[in-house]
């Protein structure tokens, strides 16, 4: 048996293999055995490690170092240096490393570091290998549920565990799962909602690239849980990495009998397949995803029926997001109290964002809930890029609120932000420095939505392209301040008489860039 | 069912559990605008003009698909849904070419109905589409997008209710249009010009392919001898166009009102359609006594004969050889009109009035020429007639009755209820009864074919032989029938039907593509009734017993199913593709 | 088949390729509900969603061809019109757009003389904007092929595009 000294970890998402990781890969392979250290050094693939726009990462443990940016070229200096001379290549390492953990403020105010819930595999694992997940203690969660649990238990932990759904809107997943359980049907369906589309959100990806099993176990204890009998995975068709990892790893659940018939010998049996998405962003509304599951265009269905009583195909039809079904096993393994150590009372667990813009490290970071949007710019995303200002954020997606300077200090959970008239969405934080342009922001927010609307009602499908134009003219100077009242006046009709949350969540941007940066769009227009 | 108890605009309103906004509201006297929703359709809640205010919830409802829940309190004339209203009316008004008094709806648009309703006196909005290309490719039916507000009843009618699937959605959000397969045109595509999308476009964006101005250019013309025929459903429901109630019977007035604008012949459908019956009869006859291919499915509704042709190509040979009373006319105006009154048919034009737009595409037809001209060479619908009349200053409501002219004009009652759903079978079974047994069925009446029942099926007892029977109108309904004797075929090699009356439109040609604005199924019903009235009123109710048809016999055609009659009213059919339509090859 | 003398190579492979099709999919006949999974496999089958494909999928899994073409045109990923040999999309999402996507976009228009949805006439580049590809760090992102360039700057872009043949 050989000693291993050292693990050299390289992140393979679609990030890092859009920069060249399986060129690097193959030099470092290369390199470690013409420097005869193929006994000692292993090179093994993980998942994303949250590191984004710095090309090819990899982490040397034991010494737990990052390096960036590595090239081919790279290759033969770094593994000399460090993997045979021991001695770190001060130049490619990463300094701003991302945190591993999460940060909780205690109630004597001091930061304490505790592990990652929903990415606590991510970078640590080999996706592609059931049995590190296995190893990571994967598929305790179900094997707990199969062997000591009653379907009304799992429902109850989980109401107990007060988790709110991870797709934007916060219901409380337990009731969701109550109203399943509750409703008869001889078949149920549970679908994955992996159409990640709001702009500026990658947190879906980087879990079904990283930890393909977490999700898999997630749903099978959902399947458990409602009776379901057929799982489906509806996944953003672009994302083709995620897609070959999640078929990979159905099939390998499936040769480890944790999919299929009678699941670890138990009367629970229950199959997963993976369905590709096509490019519509109101299919992450759950009733359009539906429709677009059953192979037609991606128009919303009248609520109600909703899909918990007529989903699929009429059938009765649990919808939950990746990063919902990503807490249920570790709910499940460590219970709803250890759950609701995290969090705020109202609004329990932890929260992936993902920072963007003028922020100095860029990424995906797992918080609780309630921490303030000031301690994950500042303290994990590293403060304002180039020493610029904060300015603002669109939190939440397109689809989301801007916040202003004043609002720093806000609680960043569902219940919190709905205070403000904001949203925490899916949960993507877009950071502006005092250079930004709001209106110009604003803008490509409304085109965002034109493009996207269904067309389906009236309200979104023209309200859409008439605040396309009132923007538009607002931008190019030639608007009257009329026309700020009209663009205001279209989205409270929006809000009030679109037929599904596309169209009523425009509002938001809207009437929030107007709030807290009102005076940038009346300099625009005339009175 | 339980009752719902909640408030409307502070009233206190009782319910059955199931009923939406919309019918509770009525049901306390408020009226809640509408324009995407119709009677006869699953409610899609597209348009958002029926939005009410429900205290509790921040976004409002859909009164067409939301239905009543306890203890609601409802506001459907609060400031603020009135506003929202009337920013929904402006937007849709700023995407639709207002070119209100040069627009085939003028007067019967929804949308203009609406706008008067909710008062909209000003526009804050420019006009914002980009015009889009009308489709004009079709002989019956146009396009014009730029009036479509995407309301999507002609989606839903064609897909759901006819189920041929035309038309469909197209692109998505502001670029969303109505269109048929690769935009290729109506009349590239598997259309079968049924115009049940016309029937429930509220606004101006579908409507026939209009030949008033021919019809006109030819009734001028000195040297042409124009002589028109009336479908059976069209004296149903033309007087609607003239103020008159749905259902007035007006048989009369049109031959007098036909006579004044100066037809130089006015002859009737319906004697066409008792020669039908006996060349279609003699047909089923002959197959049930000699084993022939059973069963016979009627062939009048040429909307039907495309569906056929292009969805069920394997069922063809079942369907009767009998060309539709329109054709038969039309061949016989040009042969032995011609020759009795001794005017050469290239002189002949020989037009007909129809509730039909696929009855336009039959006369195009090219097998239709049988009289060596196209047999018929314009088709007006219902409604292209009413604006003849009424440009040519003829009032119908003050008209005399009159009849229609011989010798193609004498009819019988068994014809006139050709233009209601189970008419056809009615009239062919008290034919057939006859010339089964040689006697005279006594009640004739058959009840069980009636109605608006979507398939019915009866027995008929012919003097011990049971003829099994099934009646379908609508597309939709239509597909129930030919699935199943599809697989019966199969399976079985034979069928349990021997007749089959099929009928391209809900209810029958009173509900067809040419009708007057504003069919809905209530309405279809009544205007069927006013037929089966005209039935029991008429000296003959047995298309054998129509003396100009025996005359006919006598003088020119020998007897039914001759040589002759072959050659004059009878056709054949062919495969269609199911991407566009066109003739793939002969069956 | 004489027809093919003045043959374009592209369309006789294309022709070529129709076997497969019907095998690819023919786990999906009678089954409407799979049709976005069968345009998925055409339309990684030929670059794009020909005609005829289209037709052919309409027939095996019993969907009306007009049903097909408006779920095809609904779906901003499936595309109707040939695709040149290698895709540049310019990323257009929030973070992108912020730093410049748009002018990015203008550039490479400029560059290839085209529009966003054309390709160029000898067919070697096909140019479209896509919503956030998850690559905001870089932004603005253009995606050839496969392949990510983060931060974009207009001097770097002809370069870059000057290494897909």
């Amino acid at each position: 048996m050989n000693i291993v000294r050292n693990h050299v970890l390289i992140s393979i998402d679609a990030g890092t293999l859009m920069s060249g990781a399986r060129a690097v890969e193959d030099a470092l392979v290369k390199e470690i055995v013409k420097q005869g250290l193929d006994k000692e050094v292993s090179v093994l693939e993980t998942g994303s490690i949250g590191i984004t726009g710095r090309g090819v990462i990899l982490v040397v443990y034991p010494e737990g170092i990052y390096y960036a940016d590595v090239t081919p070229d790279d290759v033969p200096e770094l593994v000399e240096e460090h993997l045979l001379k021991g001695r770190p290549l001060t130049r490619l390492i990463l300094t701003e490393t991302p945190k591993r953990t999460i940060i909780t403020k205690e109630k004597t105010g001091l930061l304490k570091e505790q592990p990652r819930i929903v990415l606590k595999n991510c970078g640590f694992i080999d996706p592609e290998n059931i049995d590190e997940y296995i190893a990571a203690g994967g598929y305790e969660g179900i094997a707990k549920v199969l062997q000591t649990m009653t379907s009304e238990d799992v429902v109850a932990e989980i109401k107990s565990s007060g988790l709110l759904g991870r797709g934007g809107a916060g219901f409380p997943t337990g009731m969701k799962w109550d109203f399943a359980i509750k409703t008869p049907g001889d078949e149920k369906f549970v679908i994955c909602n992996a159409d990640e589309g709001e702009p500026g959100t990658f947190k879906d990806r980087l879990i079904l690239e990283g930890d393909p099993h977490k999700l898999i176990e997630g749903m099978l204890i959902a399947g458990y849980a409602i009776h379901g009998t057929r799982g489906f995975v509806y996944i953003r068709g672009e994302y083709s990495l995620s897609i070959e990892r999640i078929e990979k790893a159905i099939l390998d659940a499936r040769a480890y009998g944790l999919l299929g018939k009678n699941i670890l010998e138990s009367n629970f049996s229950f199959d997963i397949v993976v369905m590709k998405g096509a490019g519509a962003y109101v299919c992450g509304e759950e009733t359009a995803l539906i429709e677009s599951l059953e192979g037609k265009r991606g128009h919303p269905r009248n609520k109600p029926p909703f899909p918990i009583n007529a989903g699929l195909w009429g059938k009765p039809t649990l919808v939950n997001n990746v990063e919902t079904l990503a807490n249920i096993s570790e709910i499940i393994r460590n219970g709803a109290e250890w759950y609701k150590g995290y969090g705020t009372e109202k609004c329990s667990g932890t929260k992936v964002f993902t920072i963007l813009g003028h922020v100095a490290t860029p990424g995906l970071v797992e918080t609780e809930m309630g921490t303030t949007l000031k301690d994950i710019i500042f303290e994990y995303g590293g403060g304002i890029k180039n020493g610029k200002t904060f300015k603002g954020a669109l939190v939440g997606g397109a689809a989301g609120a801007f916040l202003g300077p004043d609002m720093l200090n806000v609680k960043m959970d569902f219940v919190n932000l709905k205070e403000y008239s904001a949203a925490l969405g899916s949960g993507a934080i877009l950071v502006m420095n005092e250079d930004t342009d709001m209106v110009d922001m604003l803008k490509s927010v409304l085109h965002f939505f034109k493009h996207e609307s269904c067309g389906h009602c009236v309200p979104c499908r023209l309200g859409t392209a008439r605040l396309v134009e009132l923007i538009d003219d607002i931008a190019a100077s030639k608007a009257k301040k009329e026309d700020i009242d009209q663009l205001l006046e279209i989205t409270r009709v929006m809000k009030d008489s679109s037929f599904c949350p596309l169209g009523q969540s425009v509002t938001l941007p809207v009437s929030s860039a107007l709030k807290y940066f009102k005076n940038e769009f009346m300099s625009r227009v005339t009175s | 069912m339980n009752a719902i108890k909640a408030q409307i605009n502070h009233m206190e309103v009782e319910v059955q559990e199931g009923t939406t906004i919309l019918d509770a509201a009525k049901k306390v006297g408020f009226t809640i605008p509408t324009l995407c929703h119709h009677a006869d359709l699953k409610p899609q809640g597209s348009c958002g003009i029926c939005v009410v205010e429900v205290e509790g919830f921040p976004a409002m409802k859909r009164a067409c698909m939301t239905e009543m829940v306890n203890g609601w309190k409802i506001h459907t004339n609060s400031a603020r849904v009135r506003a929202v209203r009337k920013t929904l009316l402006e937007l849709i008004l700023s995407n639709h070419e207002m070119d209100c008094p040069i627009c085939i709806k003028n007067n019967a648009c929804e949308l203009q109905r609406l706008a008067a309703t909710l008062g909209m006196t000003t526009l804050k909005y420019p006009q914002n589409f980009q015009k889009k290309k009308i489709d004009n490719t079709s002989v019956a039916i146009v396009r014009n997008p730029n009036k479509c507000i995407l309301c999507g009843r002609c989606v839903q009618v064609c897909t759901e209710i006819q189920t041929v699937n035309a038309l469909a959605l197209s692109m998505r959000g502001f670029n969303t249009v109505i269109t048929d397969a690769f935009d290729a045109g109506l009349g590239n595509s598997v259309c079968v010009n049924c115009g049940q999308c016309i029937v429930y476009c509220p606004v101006g964006a579908l409507y026939e392919k209009s030949c008033v101005d021919k019809v006109w250019e030819v009734i001028n013309d000195p040297g042409k001898h124009v002589v028109v025929q009336e479908a059976p459903a069209v004296r149903a429901t033309l007087g609607e166009e003239f103020g008159m109630e749905p259902g007035s019977l007006v048989s009369g007035k049109m031959h007098a009102t036909l006579r004044r604008m100066r037809f130089d012949a006015v002859f009737d459908t319906n004697f066409a359609a008792d020669l039908t019956i006996l060349e279609e009869g003699t047909e089923i006859v002959d197959r049930v006594k000699n084993g022939g291919k059973l069963p016979v499915i009627t062939s009048c509704s040429p909307g039907w004969i495309k569906f056929m042709e292009t969805f069920y190509p394997h069922l063809s040979e079942y369907v009767s050889t009998a060309k539709s009373p329109q054709q038969m006319f039309g061949a016989l105006s040009k042969t032995y009109y011609s020759e009795i009154k001794g005017i050469p048919p290239e002189k002949i034009v020989s037009v007909s009035v129809m509730p039909c737009t696929a009855k336009k595409f039959e006369c195009n037809r090219p097998e239709m020429n049988s009289s060596r001209y196209q047999d018929v060479d314009y088709v007006l619908t219902t409604r292209e007639i009413a604006r003849m009349m009424k440009e040519a200053g003829i009032d119908l409501k003050e008209m005399p009755d009159e009849p229609a002219d011989d010798p193609m004009g004498e009819y019988s009652g068994a014809a006139t209820i050709f233009g209601v759903t189970g008419g056809v079978m009615e009239a062919a079974l008290r034919s057939a009864y006859f010339l089964i047994t040689g006697k005279e069925l006594e009640d004739l009446d058959i009840l069980p074919v009636r109605g608006m029942e979507g398939v019915k099926e009866a027995e008929i007892d012919v003097n011990g032989l049971k003829l099994k029977v099934a009646v379908a109108h609508g597309l939709g309904n239509a597909r129930k029938i030919l699935d199943k004797v599809s697989t019966q075929l199969k399976n079985e090699g034979k069928s349990e039907y021997h007749i089959i009356e099929i009928m391209a439109c809900p209810g029958g040609c009173v509900g067809g593509g040419g009708q007057p604005w504003g069919s809905n199924m209530a309405r279809r019903a009544r205007r069927g009734e006013t037929l089966l009235k005209e039935d029991k009123s008429l000296p003959y109710r047995r298309s054998h017993e129509n003396p100009s048809i025996k005359a006919i016999y006598e003088k020119y055609l020998e007897q039914p199913n001759s040589k002759k009659a072959h050659h004059l009213l009878h056709t054949h059919y062919y495969k269609r593709s199911k991407v566009d339509g066109k003739v793939i090859l002969d069956t | 088949m004489s027809a093919k003398n003045h043959c374009n190579c592209a369309r006789v492979d294309e022709e070529d390729l129709y076997p497969k099709l019907e095998e690819m999919i023919a786990q999906h006949k009678g089954k409407p509900t799979e049709l976005i999974m069968a345009l998925h496999k055409a339309q990684n089958l030929f670059g794009y969603l020909p005609k005829k494909a289209q037709e052919l999928i309409s027939e095996r899994l019993n969907v009306p061809i007009s049903t097909v073409c408006g779920v095809i045109s609904f779906y901003s990923f499936f595309s109707t019109v040939p695709k040149g040999r290698h895709t540049v999309k310019v990323c257009l999402g929030t973070a992108c757009y912020v730093r410049g996507g748009q002018q990015t976009l203008k550039k490479v228009e400029k560059e290839l003389n085209t529009k966003v949805g054309s390709t160029t006439e000898d067919r070697r580049y096909s140019v479209d904007i896509v919503r956030c590809i998850g690559a905001c760090g870089l932004a603005p992102a253009v995606l050839v092929d496969k392949d990510v360039y983060g931060r974009v700057k207009s001097t770097k872009l002809m370069d870059i595009l000057g290494k897909y043949e």
